[in-house]
């Protein structure tokens, strides 16, 4: 660490800090909800979870956060995503292998396009 | 980069840590490993949040639900319910007087919006071995202000603008301090933070070192500056291994950080930091045995005058602060002594924060702006007197306090008020007093504290207290005469009169402020044999109504010292002579057969 000389070099420290603080107690842009009931995990919910988690940190994107769930309901489907970005509407996507993950945040996170051909529902669950 | 979906704010308090913090902490972050959560869920340990009594504590965020006693058991609960489900769980939430349950009681009960935290802002917030967190909140802005904007006469001017006064017990004008260390001459000069926290009930000071050890070093160096001192000591008891730990931590951070250390934030002011571990002895709170064994000797008061400011720490200027007066020194300089000054009363300015002990509902640490009332700290933000018993008494000041009785209550506290009344502000201990307490038998308690700890110099304070407590082992066993009370004043007057440092010239103060509010329970003692509390072991029998036992055999089953004899299904009977009056046998009888009775 380099030593703090000027008022801008603590003002640094400060607002990366503060930005974690906030973290902690607001909201962020959106998150993803990565269904992992006993079912999700049968199919592979597990590795597509890990998937999703690497390639947001792979594309520095902090501002999504990753939350597992129970099952949705649809264990035919599994395993399912949500993904819920602030603003729009839910989107549930279906067998979705890590691969599709990574498809799903470059396309839908990323530059946000819908993947079509993997929804199996919009709207609130 | 990690992505972060839950905070969780563990309290590492010594309080919350004694209570099991560690094995729920550890618990939790096995159960996060099992559901691979260990990367999205941040756990961070923080310093005290002051609810002790509701240990260990947890804050679950985003949402800051604010679980309290949390075992080692309901962890898994609380990750495949909350975490997983995103349910709260009901069980481990705070529970109000009517039975209500509620998500964030930080948000709405008494016991924390009475609060304003200054001296303990970042307490339960942050975590205390991040400095980044530290600065988040505004940490070292201060010393930036004063090493780049301030003259050291401006910060003295913002401190007598605050009229900021010494939190370890004197309660002198903490400006005042610093301008005498500033105007002696001299080459050599030293800043030194008395953390050796000793009287009984009394936890502040540990909380603030161990859940924010930034403010503490921030400040030092800020005085350091202004007095102008290049080598500073926090003179902490041995008895506070983790706030020795953690203020070690945040020494070589800011160390490495440019903060402490050589040409601090590149301004050519240098200042050194150093711990010195006290062996915890009481009399080392006292400056001038403080600073004895800072240089190696004998932890024994020196004679004042001369003062610290003009001899102390190796014969030179040296300037002595406690750690929660240096809590408040860096908010003072962000936002003017007027604004520290808006809060509490003429004479008595800012905040004081209370330990809260005792026959109160809720225990802990409180922050409130002085000229708060007695009763609302006690039946506000305490939460009153459990199990509906009545309040006493509050004892202030620890040692060298003194009791205050129900009936001064709505005193706002302030030195002065509390000086009036025979009893002191001192460190913030409060100690709340039901009708089961003694007030003869807490005198005797505080006495026997000081017997032990006197270092022996002055004669009056280490025979006379001695002697004191003599005559009160007499009167609570039954044997005590009228004249002694009469000794008692004497001796007392004679021991505060004559004795060199605060130790001895407060020794008495217990036993006078007891003798004048509760006169009629010493009476009792002596004219009547009887302790009203029934609480002198000497002068209460724990007795079994014949007519109602029934023989269960359950109190001679639960008495740790067998005293209790009978045969099943006819009356039972208690030995007075082994009989401990520990009352565990009163609690467990279900025919309401045992009592405790004083003649």
């Amino acid at each position: 660490m380099a030593k703090i000389k000027s008022l801008e070099d603590l003002m640094k420290i400060k607002d990366d800090a503060v930005k974690n603080l906030k973290l902690r107690e607001t909201g962020k842009r959106g998150k993803i909800v990565v269904a992992m009931g006993t079912c999700g995990i049968a199919a592979g919910a597990k590795d597509t979870f890990k998937a999703v988690v690497e390639e947001l940190s792979d594309k520095d994107i902090d501002d999504i956060s990753v939350v597992q769930s129970g099952c949705f309901g649809l264990c035919d489907a599994e395993p399912t995503i949500e993904v819920k970005l602030e603003g729009s509407e839910p989107i549930v996507y279906g067998h979705v292998t890590p691969e599709q993950a990574k498809r799903i945040i470059n396309q839908h996170i990323v530059n946000g396009k819908v993947v079509g051909d993997l929804i199996i529902k919009r709207g609130e669950l | 980069m990690p992505v972060v979906e839950n905070t969780i704010l563990i309290c590492a308090g010594g309080a919350c840590i004694s209570a099991g913090e560690k094995s729920v902490k550890e618990t939790l972050e096995e159960k996060l490993q099992e559901y691979s959560l260990e990367n999205v869920i941040k756990v961070v340990e923080t310093g005290c949040m002051g609810a002790c009594d509701l240990g260990p504590i947890m804050v679950i965020y985003p949402e800051g639900v604010f679980y309290q006693k949390v075992e080692p058991k309901d962890v898994s609960k609380i990750v495949e319910e909350h975490l997983l489900k995103g349910r709260v769980v009901n069980d481990l939430l705070y529970k109000g007087d009517k039975g209500d349950l509620t998500i964030k009681p930080q948000e709405n009960i008494p016991f924390f919006t009475e609060q304003v935290k200054i001296a303990t802002r970042n307490l339960g917030v942050i975590d205390p071995l991040s400095i980044e967190e530290y600065i988040a909140r505004d940490g070292y802005f201060a010393l930036r202000k004063v090493l780049l904007e301030m003259t050291p006469e401006a910060v003295i001017e913002e401190l007598k603008k605050s009229e900021l006064r010494g939190r370890g017990g004197a309660g002198f004008p903490t400006y005042m301090k610093w301008t005498l260390a500033r105007n002696s001459e001299s080459d050599t000069k030293y800043v030194i933070c008395n953390a050796d926290e000793g009287d009984p009930g009394a936890f502040m000071d540990r909380a603030v070192l161990e859940g924010d050890p930034h403010a503490i070093v921030e400040a030092m160096t800020i005085a350091a500056y202004v007095i102008g001192a290049e080598k500073g000591f926090v003179y902490c008891r041995a008895e506070y291994p983790l706030a020795i730990e953690r203020l070690t931590i945040a020494i070589n951070k800011a160390k490495e950080y440019g903060l402490l250390g050589n040409n601090i934030m590149d301004t050519g002011f240098s200042f050194d930091l150093e711990i010195r571990i006290g062996a915890g002895a009481f009399v080392c709170g006292e400056e001038t045995a403080l600073i004895n064994s800072i240089e190696g000797k004998r932890g024994v008061p020196r004679l004042k005058p001369p003062y610290p400011s003009d001899k102390g720490l190796w014969g030179k200027p040296t300037l002595n602060n406690n750690v929660e007066t240096y809590a408040n020194i860096a908010p003072i300089i962000r936002n003017g002594g007027e604004w520290f000054a808006q809060y509490g009363v003429e004479g008595a300015r800012g905040t004081k924060v209370f330990a809260l002990a005792g026959k109160v509902k809720n225990t802990g640490l409180v922050e409130v702006p002085f000229g708060t009332s007695l009763r609302k700290l006690v039946f506000e933000i305490g939460g009153g007197i459990p199990n509906g018993k009545k309040m006493k008494a509050v004892q202030t000041g620890g040692p060298s306090g003194g009791c205050i009785p129900m009936e001064y209550i709505d005193t706002p506290i302030t030195y002065d008020n509390l000086k009036s009344l025979g009893a002191i502000v001192g460190s913030g201990g409060l100690i709340i007093m039901d009708e089961d307490d003694c007030m003869v038998d807490v005198a005797k308690f505080f006495l026997e504290f000081t017997v032990e700890e006197s270092c022996g110099q002055c004669t009056p304070c280490r025979e006379g207290t001695k002697q004191m407590h003599e005559i009160m082992k007499k009167i609570t066993s039954g044997e005590g005469e009228m004249e002694d009370l009469d000794k008692l004043k004497e001796l007392g007057q004679y021991i505060m009169d004559t004795s060199l440092c605060g130790l001895g010239q407060t020794a008495p103060q217990p036993v006078i402020s007891t003798m004048k509010y509760f006169w009629e329970e010493y009476l009792a003692h002596i004219d009547e044999k009887k302790c009203p509390a029934k609480r002198c072991k000497a002068l209460t029998r724990v007795v079994i109504d014949k007519e109602k036992c029934v023989g269960c055999t359950a109190c001679a089953r639960v008495c740790p010292v067998n005293c209790i004899s009978g045969e099943v299904r006819k009356p039972h009977e208690i030995d007075p002579d082994i009989c401990t009056r520990c009352g565990s046998c009163i609690t467990v009888c279900r025919f309401n057969a045992i009592d405790k009775v004083s003649p």
